[in-house]
């Protein structure tokens, strides 16, 4: 087992409203699973993500990954967890827009307090690895969006960690860009990787090996769902979809102006 | 750390104007600070500078009354003051840091001298002993010194300086001319100039009394045998003495004095107070350092002046930093989630202020050197720059950095990296 969770509870508090996003999620998860999360837009499988990926805390329950009990690990091991057992993948890329794909791939490295030589050669295995060897000094601003999250993919797995968590990882593709990204996701379950990775496209959900659902705040496996909710699912995602693109499109531009 | 540095310098560019003005507090601050202390420390090196390198680094020991020389030329020497004869020159001369002793007497002249008629106003007369012209670094320029027949036949000749030839005579030689003093006539016979001149720099009256104020009609010397002629009473001698080196002046200066004093013959006299006589040594260099030391003072002052403009500085900075922050909120957070511990956030801003406030510190250094010899051109002050300054200034801007650079950094490391992500 490489990662479980028991009876997660998540709790926003607004104002003095109580608004749950999670209730009693139990789930465990094997080392090499790749398993698809879906759900509609704010069901909770972001916060479930987050939790999975110890950026967030659970408000009740128990985590355990790879042998640490999460919530009584100190900021700092969950830096080092984060930094060495999971990496990330997010829909909207997240490189830091004035450093080259080179130093964007060899972040988390500097983190983990690796050599400068070790950085740098470990860093363009990984962009050869997602082919990208011929964009290594590029700036973000100056790669396409699939390109983008190919860099982000190789920052992600540069500390080969044993979990990828990837957020829509597609969401802001197109289907083409959408597809190297997935090729290159098969490859690395096909090494081992456990992939949990979150998707609004049954399409894209039927890579993966297993698939669960959220909704209102509620895990289920499989078809386990309720009829009505995954047909709805099926209008949904791709308004959903459309949306956050525009999102991310607008936060790219920004980005840019920025730069 | 040097990739940390890397990255700042890399912000700060992308961020141009905005970072230029962020650090002008801290640049207008040091620029101040740079600026006076290159003055104050100018206006020191050239006083002392003027006084080694013109090699008149004798000391005047002179005969107070209290604080105020004696009033010369009114008064007959006090009875227990003693006249300074050769004993008492040789056992001065025996002081281990004095290398030459010479007695005069000293008498300004407002009236009572005059060539014909021309009247010398404003002169200073001097009685010199055989000794004093060469040990007060005159050299003849026309003319002859005083013999040793002169003092023993009393005779009534008269040495010029530069000044006072000028206004006995326009082109032509005084040598020869009969001046009268208090009604004798006296003959010149010679011209003597100054060689080692120290010419301080003038800004004030009080430089100027201190200088000038006994001799700005020019010197007259007659051999001091004659003063007794002239002004029908024995006057107290003062004392010049040419010390070892400059280091010794002050030494060479109070031991002449101490030994003076120790020859007065009233042992508890009521003159001893107050009003009491007595020598004391003028050291050209400690009258320099009091006056500089005057102007220091308020220089200091300018000091912490500025000093509040580098406070204002650093808290701009820490406002820009704070902005900076929030501006970078999701890039910590992505940070955070790739595992940077909170020491590397902190660690990134701290370097970001502190690179931030020592180009400003840089930027200041340069402007305050710029500005003093913009001072030292157009107000005529004398500037040298000094390294230990800029080396501070540049360490004491890094500090600001890291201290209001604090409170926003420290604000980066705690944000908790989920908040940070979705921070929009």
């Amino acid at each position: 087992m490489l990662l479980e969770l028991k009876n997660i509870y998540k709790t926003y508090i607004q104002g003095s409203m109580e608004i749950p996003v999670l209730k009693d999620i139990n789930l465990s998860i094997d080392e090499g699973e790749y398993v698809a999360i879906m759900g509609p837009s704010g069901s909770g499988k972001s916060t479930l993500m987050n939790i999975i990926g110890c950026i967030d805390k659970p408000t009740e329950g128990t985590y355990l990954l790879d042998g640490y009990e999460i919530e009584k690990c100190k900021d700092r091991e969950l830096s080092a967890i984060r930094n060495k057992e999971i990496g990330f993948v997010f829909q909207n890329f997240n490189l830091l827009p004035r450093q080259s794909a080179l130093d964007n791939v060899g972040l988390p490295m500097q983190y983990a307090k690796a050599g400068k030589k070790e950085r740098r050669e470990r860093s363009l295995k990984m962009l050869e690895m997602v082919d990208l060897a011929d964009r290594v000094n590029f700036k973000p601003t100056q790669l396409s969006g699939g390109q983008k999250q190919r860099v982000a993919i190789a920052r992600a797995m540069v500390n080969q960690p044993k979990i990828l968590l990837a957020d829509e990882p597609t969401g802001a593709l197109d289907t083409k860009s959408g597809e190297q990204v997935m090729q290159i996701f098969d490859e690395l379950h096909q090494n081992g990787v456990t992939i949990i990775m979150i998707t609004h496209s049954p399409e894209i959900a039927s890579c993966a090996k297993r698939v669960i659902r959220i909704i209102d705040g509620e895990l289920y496996e499989g078809t386990d769902a309720p009829k009505k909710h995954v047909a709805s699912e099926q209008e949904t995602p791709a308004e959903d979809t459309r949306e956050e693109k525009e999102a991310s499109e607008e936060e790219q531009t920004s980005e840019d102006s920025e730069a | 750390m040097l990739e940390n540095i890397r990255l700042s310098f890399q912000g700060i560019w992308s961020h141009k104007l905005r970072s230029l003005l962020t650090m002008l507090g801290i640049i207008i601050g040091i620029a101040a600070i740079i600026a006076i202390v290159s003055t104050i420390k100018g206006t020191s090196q050239q006083i002392k500078e003027n006084l080694v390198g013109s090699g008149n680094s004798n000391v005047e020991i002179k005969l107070m009354q209290g604080e105020w020389p004696y009033a010369s030329g009114n008064d007959t020497r006090p009875s227990y003051v003693p006249v300074v004869d050769e004993n008492i020159k040789a056992e001065i001369l025996a002081v281990d840091e004095v290398t030459g002793v010479a007695s005069y007497r000293i008498g300004s002249m407002y009236d009572g001298i005059n060539c014909g008629d021309i009247g010398l106003e404003g002169v200073s007369l001097i009685g010199a002993d055989p000794d004093y012209l060469s040990l007060a670094g005159y050299t003849l320029t026309a003319g002859r010194l005083f013999t040793d027949r002169d003092y023993d036949r009393y005779m009534k000749f008269a040495i010029l300086d530069a000044t006072a030839a000028s206004t006995v005579t326009t082109g032509e030689s005084p040598i020869g001319k009969t001046i009268e003093i208090k009604g004798d006539p006296y003959v010149v016979i010679g011209v003597v100039e100054q060689t080692d001149t120290f010419t301080p720099k003038i800004t004030s009256i009080e430089d100027w009394e201190t200088y000038y104020g006994d001799s700005a009609g020019g010197r007259i010397f007659v051999p001091d045998v004659d003063w007794p002629m002239i002004f029908g009473f024995d006057e107290p001698y003062n004392i010049i003495v040419k010390p070892r080196s400059t280091d010794d002046m002050t030494k060479a200066g109070k031991k002449t004095a101490d030994i003076l004093n120790d020859h007065f013959t009233n042992t508890n006299s009521e003159n001893q107070g107050e009003n009491g006589y007595k020598y004391r040594s003028q050291d050209l260099l400690e009258k320099a350092k009091q006056m500089q030391e005057v102007s220091e003072s308020t220089s200091r002052q300018l000091i912490w002046i500025a000093s509040i403009s580098l406070i204002v500085g650093g808290i701009g900075v820490m406002n820009i930093m704070l902005v900076s922050v929030t501006e970078r909120t999701r890039e910590i957070g992505l940070k955070k989630a790739l595992g940077a511990r909170k020491s590397v956030i902190l660690g990134q801003f701290l370097t970001e202020a502190a690179v931030l406030t020592s180009i400003g510190g840089l930027i200041g250094v340069s402007g305050g050197v710029g500005l003093a010899y913009l001072i030292s051109n157009v107000a005529g002050m004398p500037v040298a720059i000094s390294g230990a300054a800029i080396a501070i200034s540049v360490a004491f801007s890094t500090v600001i950095g890291i201290v209001f650079g604090f409170i926003p950094s420290l604000k980066a490391a705690n944000l908790s990296p989920i908040d940070a992500l979705r921070y929009e």
